[in-house]
């Protein structure tokens, strides 16, 4: 006993500043791919979860990244595209409206400007926003939810309980029970052997009630979409109430999308508007 | 390679014709069988005098093929240590109009799951087969549509249909209980349904239903760019995202006659080895929750943070996304980077050393695990168990060694520690994995050595060559996984199968589950940590 708590003493204290102080992800992560205007940006084809779109609007060539369907796997960044994209570095993307993680720019010519997202905030979500920051203040108790996940996106979420990350200290908490929950932070596509399970288990958590989105596959389905054995996303069996992209998400991507939640942070607004 | 005395066999076995090819692999031997028939006959003399274990049934709709039927492919291996690199395959024909096999399952327990399965997504049935319960599908899906079948739209949403109650094998009598546990769990886990019986704590019986997290990845990947699909493989599972990944990867370099270069291959086993690292330390640190000793929890998980960082620093993600591609490897390893990444897994050897220490100078995280879920070496054998759980009852297979991948491909390739023990209870499956990660450290070092400058991937033409199958077997940080994938007449996916470790070793966590008491099953489960992603796909 003596030497564990000993080992505990040299080990010190390994805990994250973050959100207080800012994360800075290593030189290769690969955040928000961001599309040069007026750039030869690569066809729709060339992503594997379909996250990028194009049509032409008054002869001119739009493409459109949705972010929560992006995997981050940086194939659009990757040669002969490798100069209309590049794989940025922001990881905040959380948003209250899918709409907000779409990006939109015209490809071919540099004078135009580019398109925002197509929403404007949603007076519906926010009043939503605000009655949960007036009935839960600023602690939220969550329920795990695997609606059909690979896997990362649930252990990074495990990881927010480890020294590390250590969500406890900003009021945060997983808990066992869904009556014993704020809101549920789901992750996967929601599968049709699940789905009833999702349902139900959301429908135990008292209201009002978060419903997170965590990592692609439950923000938009992802690189599995929809198909027999999957939704193809969060949203098309709930209302979402925060969507967080990734695959997965970094852990400090997670806490962003569980404090825009909260109310505590500003969600993702594009600085793009046309 | 096709040895005369062995094919003979499989003919005197035969009442029908047996026509042996060599295939996929030039090492690899394809029977078919005329007769479906023969199958146990021939089953039986690779699984008795050959000793060789199942690896994989796959299941193929070639109805559109000249041949106009359903295939069924039976993939046996070795199990000697230092056994040839081989698989053989035993094929059968299933006609549409009557699509019946005789089921191997009585004989061969490890083919229980992949028959069920069969049967649910491809409608062959597997006559005789002990338990012919729906495993994949789940309540509410009509009869007679099969979503594997090529007539099936993928995309299809089908209607849930109102159901009964799913049939659990359970046990009767007086003061023997029933408890449910799941889908949805009490913490941050992956879902699965458990349904014990138990009279007072011991555990009479565990049923476990599994395939919540069927996301039907299989069929998605049909008809795409096999080039493509490669993301898709990547995600089936997070915490096997390379395993599977190199998997997918060298059946499809095989399919098109590349191989990765030498230095991409070297990069390919060292993010082999730092993913079985972090998930390996990582589990010690989760058998330590199920022992209830928070501290040895903390520090394991304190340790993956580290190596889960490293690996966000190396490949951009912390679960290595995107740094193994089709042709070899997307992302160099530099000096520099090498550099650190030394001088950390030194950090993390001493901080495994010291865990282990403190774990095992306490007497009553030892108490929990000792002769807690044990596995028995027979039965290990018959369920094809793999990976930690096969070596830590005494079976002497890694994947690494008997199909060579990565860097053990080449002629010179490193030295491989194989761990085993013979318990086969917990304490074995954790001491195993701690000696295994200190082996990975090792051979990073080793491998890293062997780095000389030289290009990083070969370009894979499209369209890839038509109606080949290329297979692999990569050993993962949960053990042997194998990748099937054959290619249409146009050069894309006609068929992809992934057969996890994990899809063999669940039977036997139920079966190590009947030797410990309900409370002890969490710890039992941990000590296997098994995926249920990739068993579900």
């Amino acid at each position: 006993m003596l030497r564990i708590f000993i080992d505990a003493l040299r080990t010190g204290v390994v805990t994250t500043r973050y959100p207080a102080e800012p994360s800075v992800p290593p030189e290769r992560f690969r955040g928000a791919p961001v599309l040069r205007r007026g750039s030869s940006l690569p066809p729709p084809t060339v992503c594997p979860s379909g996250a990028l779109s194009e049509h032409l609007d008054a002869g001119c060539r739009r493409v459109a990244l949705d972010l929560a369907r992006c995997v981050f796997c940086g194939r659009c960044a990757e040669d002969p595209w490798s100069g209309a994209i590049t794989m940025g570095q922001e990881f905040e993307l959380a948003a209250r409206c899918r709409d907000d993680l779409r990006i939109e720019v015209v490809a071919d010519d540099p004078t135009l400007a580019a398109a925002g997202p197509a929403g404007d905030p949603d007076a519906e979500a926010a009043r939503a926003s605000s009655e949960i920051h007036r009935v839960l203040g600023r602690s939220l108790h969550l329920r795990h939810l695997d609606a059909g996940s690979c896997n990362a996106c649930d252990w990074e979420l495990s990881a927010l309980l480890n020294p590390v990350y250590d969500v406890r200290r900003l009021g945060i908490d997983f808990v066992a029970s869904p009556r014993h929950a704020d809101g549920v932070v789901v992750t996967g596509p929601v599968t049709r052997n699940l789905e009833t399970a999702v349902r139900r288990t959301v429908e135990a958590v008292p209201d009002p009630r978060v419903v997170i989105a965590v990592g692609a596959c439950a923000a938009s389905g992802g690189i599995v979409g929809a198909g027999y054995a999957s939704a193809g996303g969060v949203d098309r069996v709930l209302p979402v109430d925060v969507y967080i992209p990734g695959c997965p998400p970094r852990p400090e991507a997670i806490i962003f999308g569980i404090l825009v939640a909260l109310g505590r942070l500003d969600a993702r607004r594009l600085p793009c508007k046309g | 390679m096709a040895d005369p005395a062995f094919t003979d066999a499989l003919r005197a076995a035969a009442s029908g014709s047996v026509d042996a090819e060599v295939g996929p692999r030039p090492s690899d031997l394809t029977v078919r069988l005329r007769r479906a028939d023969d199958l146990p006959a021939a089953a039986a003399v690779l699984i008795g005098p050959c000793s060789m274990a199942l690896a994989t049934i796959v299941a193929t709709d070639e109805t559109t093929t000249p041949d106009r039927d359903l295939k069924v492919r039976y993939v046996f291996e070795p199990t000697a240590p230092g056994a040839p690199d081989q698989f053989v395959t035993l094929l059968i024909g299933v006609d549409q109009a009557c699509p019946e096999v005789p089921s191997l399952t009585t004989a061969v327990p490890a083919a229980n799951w992949h028959e069920r399965e069969m049967q649910d997504l491809f409608g062959i049935v597997p006559v005789g087969h002990p338990d012919p319960r729906p495993l994949v599908i789940h309540d509410g899906w009509p009869q007679g549509v099969f979503p594997l079948r090529k007539a099936f739209d993928g995309s299809r949403r089908v209607p849930v249909e109102p159901a009964g109650e799913f049939p659990h094998v359970v046990a009767e009598g007086e003061g023997v209980f029933e408890i449910p546990v799941g889908p949805i769990h009490a913490g941050i886990i992956e879902p699965g349904h458990f349904r014990f019986t138990s009279v007072g704590e011991t555990v009479l019986n565990l049923d476990a239903r599994l395939f919540y997290t069927h996301r039907g990845l299989e069929k998605r990947m049909e008809g795409l760019s096999p080039l493509d699909a490669f993301y898709v493989a990547e995600r089936i599972c997070g915490v096997c995202s390379v395993a599977h990944g190199l998997g997918y990867c060298e059946a499809l370099e095989r399919i098109a006659g590349v191989d990765a270069p030498p230095r991409a291959r070297l990069i390919r086993s060292i993010a082999l080895e730092l993913e079985r690292l972090y998930n390996h330390i990582g589990d010690v640190g989760n058998i330590c929750a199920g022992a209830s000793f928070h501290y040895g929890t903390a520090t394991g998980l304190r340790l993956k943070e580290r190596l889960q960082q490293m690996n966000e620093r190396l490949a951009g993600n912390r679960f290595l996304r995107g740094l193994v591609i089709p042709g070899g490897v997307r992302l160099d390893l530099t000096d520099d980077l090498l550099g650190i990444l030394a001088v950390m897994l030194q950090d993390i050897l001493a901080g495994l050393d010291g865990l282990m220490g403190r774990i095992e100078a306490n007497a009553s995280v030892v108490d929990r695990l000792d002769d807690t879920g044990v596995l028995r070496h027979r039965a290990a054998l018959d369920l094809a168990v793999a990976g930690v759980a096969a070596r830590s009852s005494a079976v002497n297979r890694d994947a690494r060694r008997d199909h060579p991948h990565g860097a053990f491909a080449d002629p010179g390739r490193p030295d491989l520690h194989v761990v085993t023990a013979s318990r086969g209870d917990a304490m074995a499956r954790m001491t195993v994995r701690a000696l295994e990660a200190r082996e990975s450290i090792r051979l990073v070092g080793e491998l890293a050595r062997r780095l000389e400058p030289g290009p990083l991937r070969v370009t894979i033409a499209e369209p890839l060559p038509g109606g080949r199958i290329g297979i692999s077997a990569i050993e993962s940080a949960r053990g042997e996984a194998v990748h099937w994938l054959r290619t249409d007449a146009r050069g894309r996916v006609e068929r992809y199968h992934l057969r996890s470790p994990s899809y063999h070793n669940w039977p036997a966590v139920a079966l190590a589950a009947e030797t410990a008491i309900v409370p002890d099953f969490p710890l039992v489960n941990k000590s296997f940590e098994l995926c249920y992603s990739c068993t579900d796909r």
